[in-house]
């Protein structure tokens, strides 16, 4: 069959099952556009080509399964680029398209032209520059199973344009050759039974679970783990979700704004078992201070998280779905000891209030999770709203809290929303956010509305930026600069133009009336909250300090 | 402490300039590095010398597997291997001073490859002490220029670092 090389791709992309690509299209990737003109995949535009890349990380991590951006060439492609490498630090399987100019004149500077593959090489689990047409089909395959497996990740392909109108004979490949790439999925058997020996003689054991476990779709393998042997669970912010937050065991998030139970059973240990985590730096706070009486064993897919930033007894490397499994099969049941009463007694006293007397932005948390039984999928953008909602929403579901946790990128919410609910229609998918990052991706909302998407979004309106005047007062001697907002829109008018509804509130007692309105609404509702901006988010691990010594804790 | 390094890459466009900013970016310090084709057309082999205590060299190691144009990373030992460098000199090499020159060159081995009337150009081959000693040897001469290649090694007997076949 005789197709030319943007055809090639489209079909290509058909064989990998895609169906719903975000992008945006322009004059180099023109071709694909056409050839996408006849195909059954749904092609979502968004209103930045960074929305689309996002969105399509937040319909990867709510369907898991590859999610598709497509960009023209040059500042399309650069576009791309934030949403790339917020993809990359999160492990997100992603596949970008971009269109690039033609071979002949790559190279000279021409219109819209950009070394894309050039660019994204540092955060990108893989790029392709595709030069002949017939490589089309072999490219797309290898870039789906690269995305998808190992530890997750972006791959780029940039097809320039002669390339994608030079006519082939297409056919599938069946069969990947890539002996470069060989992910490692069993764990060592012996260093399993070591791990389930040191579990076993543990006196106080803490699983910390990571976006591993999310994505690796290992969430039974934990709990049965976590039952088995009483093994109380601490979350990384990726780890968010993948085990029930109403779970007895379930203790809360570690790291610098993790909650004080959690950070202080950290310090307490003698074992963790680290699934999936890659103790970041904004997880383990002073890293030689971190977890001081502890063994660890750690388990993740990628061999150069090993070791990298923490000193490791047992490392495993594989897939966590596999490792847990195994492990569990290996451990003696155990009944609750001293241990998981010393943690329910942690749990007890922590309680957090609202500095001034108006809306409390965690009791807003709180409602809205217990409202939503901890089942919405939550977005976020990066600031204090993402941390209060990491700490306060119960969420009992994986893959439920979608946030840019590596890159920290303000702006990711609302797209990943959209991707995120085009991936699951029958759940509701709520982004929350604040007044800074959600300036920053707002235009979004037409995209939301286009697609009949009925999201909801509260947003946390403290005229300013909330974690980085708290950094300001702690780490610059309250010499506040570029944090307040001079001029802040009417953000329900504005929610208003595009055609969703809202409302704004700002006292304690109209919280819940407001939540319900925004629950039980049809279609997308915007619900500003008006928040003083001296609401901290507490407890506050300053750097260079173990994460058991917290301001606020 | 300096370790070298023996890695198997896919001869592709864009490898080179991959594994260098791998090095650049994670901050990792290249002491040479130096690459070609191998026995198999398809498959180049790099070899790179590093700077690092032994979590550098871990990480460098882990890292460079990652990508995925890399297909086997090799450590090598100095008792185990065989290390080799070119380099070519350019000396001043006045007439009179011709001969004495000529003589350590021999001495070395080394060969003499271009002449004028003011200088020399030799070329050498050999180990890094070897080529330090010729070059500390030809510093008052007066060393105009000087180019090499980087190390390149390979290991002693029938051990070989060759792609597995599947």
């Amino acid at each position: 069959m005789k197709i030319t090389g943007a055809e090639a791709l489209v079909k290509s992309l058909e064989y990998e099952n895609v169906e719903i690509i975000f992008g945006y299209p322009g004059g180099a990737i023109l071709p694909v556009y056409d050839a996408l003109y006849n195909s059954k995949i749904k092609h979502i535009l968004t209103r930045s080509e960074q929305g689309a890349a996002h969105a399509a990380s937040g319909y990867a991590r709510v369907s898991g399964k590859v999610g598709v951006c497509m960009a023209t060439s040059g500042p399309g492609a650069t576009n791309l680029v934030t949403g790339i490498a917020t993809a990359y630090m999160d492990s997100i399987p992603i596949v970008a398209i971009t269109g690039q100019v033609s071979t002949s004149v790559i190279g000279r500077d021409v219109f819209q032209e950009v070394d894309i593959t050039g660019a994204t090489a540092p955060f990108t689990k893989h790029n392709y520059l595709v030069k002949n047409a017939e490589d089309i089909p072999r490219i797309v395959k290898e870039a789906f199973y690269i995305a998808s497996t190992g530890r997750p990740g972006p791959v780029l392909i940039d097809l320039p344009r002669d390339v994608a109108e030079t006519v082939i004979d297409f056919k599938y490949p069946e069969k990947i050759t890539l002996r470069g790439y060989k992910p490692n999925i069993i764990g060592h058997p012996l260093q399993i039974i070591r791990a389930a020996e040191m579990i076993n003689q543990s006196q106080r054991p803490l699983i910390c679970a990571g976006g591993g476990v999310n994505l690796a779709k290992a969430e039974e393998e934990l709990l049965k783990l976590a039952e088995k042997a009483n093994i109380p669970v601490v979350t990384t912010l990726m780890g968010t979700g993948a085990f029930p937050a109403d779970h007895p065991l379930y203790v809360g998030m570690i790291g610098m704004h993790g909650v004080s139970p959690a950070n202080k059973t950290v310090a307490e240990c003698d074992l963790i078992v680290a699934a999936g985590a890659r103790f970041a730096d904004r997880t383990v706070g002073k890293m030689d201070s971190f977890a001081p009486k502890a063994k660890i064993i750690h388990i993740d897919i990628d061999p150069a998280e090993i070791g990298k930033n923490i000193r490791v007894d047992t490392p495993i490397v594989g897939d966590v779905k596999q490792v847990l499994a195994e492990i569990e099969k290996k451990v003696a049941p155990k009944a609750k000891t001293e241990w998981n009463d010393f943690i329910d007694s942690l749990k007890q006293n922590s309680a957090s209030n609202s500095v001034s007397g108006g809306l409390n932005p965690v009791e807003i948390i709180r409602q809205l999770s217990e409202k939503t039984s901890g089942k919405a999928i939550i977005t976020t953008e990066v600031g204090c709203h993402q941390m209060w909602t990491a700490q306060h929403y119960k969420f009992v579901k994986a893959r439920s809290f979608i946030s840019s946790g590596g890159l920290g990128t303000m702006g990711y919410g609302l797209p990943a929303a959209i991707g995120a609910q085009m991936a699951k229609r029958d759940t509701m998918v709520i982004n929350i956010c604040g007044d800074g990052s959600f300036q920053m991706n707002l235009q979004e909302m037409a995209t939301a509305v286009e697609n009949n998407l009925p999201l909801k979004i509260i947003l946390f309106n403290n005229g300013g930026l909330g974690l980085v005047r708290q950094l300001q007062e702690f780490y610059c001697e309250k010499r506040y600069n570029q944090v307040y907002f001079g001029f802040v829109p009417d953000f329900v008018k504005l929610a208003a133009s595009y055609g969703i509804q809202g409302m704004r509130i700002q006292r304690q007692e109209e919280i819940s009336a407001a939540l319900d309105r925004l629950i039980e609404h049809k279609g997308p509702f915007l619900l500003e909250c008006a928040i003083d901006i001296n609401e901290n988010v507490y407890p506050m691990v300053l750097s260079g300090s173990p994460i058991n010594e917290m301001i606020g804790g | 402490m300096k370790t070298t390094l023996s890695v198997l890459v896919e001869n592709h466009p864009g490898v080179l300039s991959r594994i260098a900013g791998l090095f650049s970016r994670r901050g990792f310090n290249i002491d040479s590095l130096a690459v070609g084709t191998t026995e198999n057309p398809d498959i180049s082999r790099m070899t790179i010398v590093v700077e690092g205590d032994e979590y550098v060299v871990e990480q460098v190691k882990k890292q460079l597997n990652k990508l995925v144009d890399v297909i086997k990373v090799s450590k090598i030992s100095p008792e185990d291997s065989v290390t080799r460098e070119l380099v070519l000199i350019k000396v001043d090499a006045e007439p009179h001073m011709r001969s004495e020159i000529i003589q350590i060159a021999e001495i070395f081995r080394a060969n003499i490859v271009d002449v004028s009337r003011k200088s020399l150009t030799i070329e050498l081959t050999g180990d890094k002490d070897k080529v330090k000693a010729f070059e500390e040897l030809l510093k008052p001469f007066g060393i105009k220029e000087l180019v090499r290649t980087g190390i390149i090694a390979i290991n002693r007997g029938t051990n070989c670092i060759k792609v597995e076949e599947e």
